[in-house]
C-alpha cells in the first residue's frame, strides 16, 4: 500500500472522508518521513508536530461527528517562512527576523486553515526571497534531493523539497522573479506563479511589491489547482487584490489541447541555454502538438531587457521596503546602543541581513538616489511598459507560451554563490512574467542525468484556465509525474 | 559549451573595456544613505560587484522609450478607499512582543541627538 505521505491532497481528503484514514494519521506519516529524510535535505526551519496533530484530531472529530469537512481537510501544508503565521516563528531564513513571532495570519493561511488545511511547518528560502539558490539562507542551504550536493532553485527550496521528498503534500511558496518555479523546476514538482493581484498579499513580507504573489506548489497539477482555487480571491487588506469572482479552477483541467495556439518565443532559448534544457524542452513542445495543439516559434524582442529591468525594479523596491528594519519595533538589535540612532540603525542592518540583501539594498538605493533615479528606476520603468505591450501582441496571436523554467539543469552548492551576477543570470527566463504580472506554471518535462527539467506555460492575465488545462493535458500523457528523487 | 556566465563577460569586456561605473566612495556612501553598515572589505568587494552588475545593467541604455509610460505596477487600480469605520486592533503588549528593548508600553530608541 502507498504510505499516506506519498499520496496527493485530493487523495488524502478522499481517503479522510470516506474515514479510510485518518487525519491524524496523515500527519503522523508525514512527520515520520522527515525523521527519514530532513536531516540529508533541510528543507524546513521551524516545525510545528504537536500542534499539527491537535488540528488533525479536531478534523477527526468532524469526521466522526458528520460535520462538513473543508475542501483540504488533512492535508500537511508547508509554509514558506516569508508568510505570516500567527504564534509560528517566520524567519525571512534572516538573522534579522530569527526570533519574530507574528501576532496574526496571513490572508492565505486563514484560507487554508477555513478548509482543514494543517500547516506542519515553515520552510527553509533563500533569505528575504532574494536568490535562487536557497543558499543564501542564515539557516544554511537546502538540498536537491535528486543529488544532494546540487542546489533545490529559489528561492522557495524548502518548500519544494518537502513537496518532492513527500514531506509535505502541499506548499506555499512566493515568487518575485521566479521563486516558485526556479524551485519547482529544480525540483521536479509543480509551482504556479498566479496573475499578480489574483491572491491576497496580506501577511506575506514584502520585497519587491509591484512584482511578488504568494503561490501554490505541489505534486501535481490537480492538487496546485485545488491549492490555488482556494487561496486566491479579493481581500479587502490588499489594496492590490483584483476583485475576480471565485472559481474551482480543478474544473479547468481537460485532458485536451486540441485547438491550442501555443507560442514559443525564441528569447527563452538565447544564449547560455543548456542543450539538453532545450532538447527537452522542445520534445515537450512535440508533445503538445501530436496532442493536437498547434504551435509555432514567435519573438518579444523586449524579453531581451527583462533581466536588467527586473533586477532594478526589484533592488529599487527593495530597498524602500527593507527600510523597515530598523531593530526597533521587531527583528535584530544590537546589545549596546554606541552612538546615535544612524549609528545604531547600521549595525543592527550590517548584522541582521546577509551579504545579498544588503547588496540588493544599496544597489537599490543607488538606483534610486539623485541623478541615477531617471537612468535606472525610471528607464526600467518604461522598458517595463514594452515588455508589457509585447505579450499582450504576442497573446492576440497565442493562447499560450512556453519555454523552459530554468536555462540550466540544477547546479552545485558554492558553484555560483560568490559571483551573484552569474546567479541573476539563472532568472533570465522566469522574470519577464512577473514584470507583466502574467500567471506562469512550471512543470515536470524530463530529465538530464538524473536532473530535473522544468517546462514553463505562460497565459494572458487572468486566464489560469488555459495555463491549466495544457499543463494538466501535458502531466496526463508524459511519465514524468510518476518518477521520485533517489532518497530512501 | 560556454556558460551562461562567460559569454556574459565577454560582451561586457566588448563594450565597456572595463570602465568603472561605481568609486568605493560613491559605494560608502550609499550604504550610508541605506544606513547598512560595511567592513574595509565588503567596500572593496561590492565596489567589485556592483561595477559588474552595473555593467550588465548598461544594456538598458540602447532601448528607445520616447513612446512609453512607465509601469509602477500592472493593475488598472488607483486610490483604493475603505469607509473609515473602527476595528479592533492588536492590544498593547501583544503588538510590542517583538520589540527587543523596551519599557512598560513604550519601545527604546536609540539616541536621536
Amino acid at each position: 500500500m502507498t504510505k499516506l505521505h506519498a499520496l496527493t491532497a485530493k487523495e488524502i481528503v478522499e481517503k479522510i472522508r470516506s474515514k479510510e484514514a485518518t487525519a491524524e494519521d496523515c500527519i503522523l506519516s508525514v512527520f515520520e518521513r522527515m525523521r527519514k529524510v530532513e536531516d540529508r535535505v533541510h528543507a524546513f526551519v521551524t516545525l510545528v508536530e504537536e500542534e499539527a496533530l491537535r488540528r488533525a484530531r479536531e478534523i477527526d472529530d468532524k469526521v466522526s461527528k458528520g460535520k462538513p469537512l473543508g475542501r483540504l481537510a488533512g492535508v500537511a501544508i508547508a509554509v514558506k517562512d516569508t508568510i505570516c503565521t500567527k504564534g509560528i516563528r517566520t524567519t525571512c531564513s534572516s538573522r534579522m527576523l530569527e526570533n519574530f513571532v507574528p501576532p496574526y495570519d496571513a490572508t492565505v493561511i486563514e484560507r487554508v486553515k477555513g478548509e482543514d488545511g494543517i500547516i506542519i511547518g515553515k520552510t527553509n528560502m533563500d533569505e528575504f526571497a532574494m536568490g535562487s539558490s536557497t543558499e543564501t539562507s542564515y539557516f544554511g542551504p537546502t538540498h536537491n534531493p535528486w543529488d544532494l550536493s546540487r542546489v533545490p532553485g529559489g528561492s522557495s527550496g524548502g518548500s519544494a523539497v518537502a513537496i518532492a521528498t513527500d514531506e509535505a503534500t502541499l506548499a506555499f511558496g512566493s515568487d518575485t522573479g521566479g521563486s516558485v518555479r526556479c524551485p519547482a523546476s529544480y525540483c521536479s514538482v509543480v509551482g504556479i506563479k498566479p496573475t499578480y493581484g489574483l491572491v491576497s498579499r496580506y501577511g506575506l513580507i514584502a520585497y519587491a511589491n509591484s512584482l511578488e504573489q504568494i503561490g501554490p506548489m505541489a505534486k501535481d497539477v490537480y492538487d496546485c489547482a485545488l491549492f490555488l482555487s482556494v487561496i486566491a480571491g479579493h481581500d479587502p487588506r490588499d489594496s492590490t487584490s483584483v476583485k475576480a469572482a471565485p472559481k474551482d479552477c480543478t474544473e479547468f483541467l481537460r485532458n485536451s489541447v486540441e485547438g491550442f495556439k501555443i507560442g514559443v518565443p525564441k528569447e527563452f532559448f538565447g544564449e547560455g541555454t543548456s542543450g539538453d534544457v532545450e532538447k527537452q524542452v522542445w520534445m515537450g513542445i512535440h508533445k503538445l502538438e501530436e496532442l493536437g495543439a498547434s504551435c509555432e516559434e514567435t519573438s518579444l524582442p523586449s524579453l531581451d531587457y527583462a533581466l536588467a529591468t527586473y533586477y532594478i525594479v526589484a533592488m529599487s523596491e527593495a530597498s524602500s521596503n527593507l527600510a523597515r528594519y530598523d531593530g526597533l519595533r521587531y527583528g535584530y538589535r544590537i546589545d549596546r546602543d554606541d552612538g546615535d540612532w544612524s549609528t545604531v540603525y547600521s549595525k543592527n542592518r550590517r548584522i541582521g541581513f546577509g551579504a545579498e540583501v544588503r547588496r540588493r539594498i544599496i544597489l537599490g538605493t543607488y538606483a534610486l538616489s539623485a541623478g541615477y533615479y531617471d537612468k535606472y528606476y525610471l528607464k526600467a520603468l518604461k522598458i517595463r511598459t514594452l515588455i508589457r505591450r509585447d505579450f499582450e501582441d504576442t497573446f492576440k496571436k497565442f493562447n499560450v507560451l512556453i519555454g523552459p523554467t530554468m536555462p540550466i539543469p540544477p547546479f552545485k552548492i558554492g558553484e555560483k554563490i560568490q559571483d551573484p551576477l552569474a546567479l541573476y543570470m539563472c532568472d533570465v527566463d522566469t522574470v519577464s512574467t512577473n514584470l507583466a504580472g502574467l500567471p506562469a506554471i512550471s512543470v515536470p518535462c524530463g530529465f538530464t542525468d538524473g536532473l530535473p527539467i522544468g517546462m514553463q506555460i505562460i497565459a494572458p492575465p487572468l486566464r489560469e484556465d488555459l495555463m491549466l488545462q495544457v499543463a494538466y493535458t501535458f502531466e496526463q500523457n508524459t511519465p514524468y509525474k510518476n518518477r521520485k528523487p533517489p532518497l530512501k | 559549451m560556454k556558460s551562461l556566465r562567460e559569454l556574459t563577460l565577454l560582451k561586457l569586456k566588448e563594450t565597456t573595456m572595463k570602465r568603472r561605473r561605481l568609486s568605493k566612495k560613491e559605494v560608502e556612501h550609499t550604504a550610508w544613505l541605506a544606513h547598512i553598515e560595511l567592513s574595509e572589505k565588503e567596500k572593496t568587494l561590492f565596489t567589485e560587484q556592483f561595477n559588474d552588475i552595473l555593467n550588465y545593467f548598461k544594456k538598458i541604455d540602447e532601448v528607445n522609450t520616447e513612446d512609453a509610460q512607465p509601469t509602477y505596477h500592472v493593475l488598472d487600480l488607483t486610490n483604493i478607499y475603505r469607509e473609515d469605520e473602527e476595528t479592533p486592533s492588536l492590544p498593547a503588549e501583544e503588538a510590542l512582543k517583538n520589540v527587543p528593548k523596551k519599557e512598560k508600553k513604550f519601545l527604546k530608541a536609540p539616541r536621536i541627538v
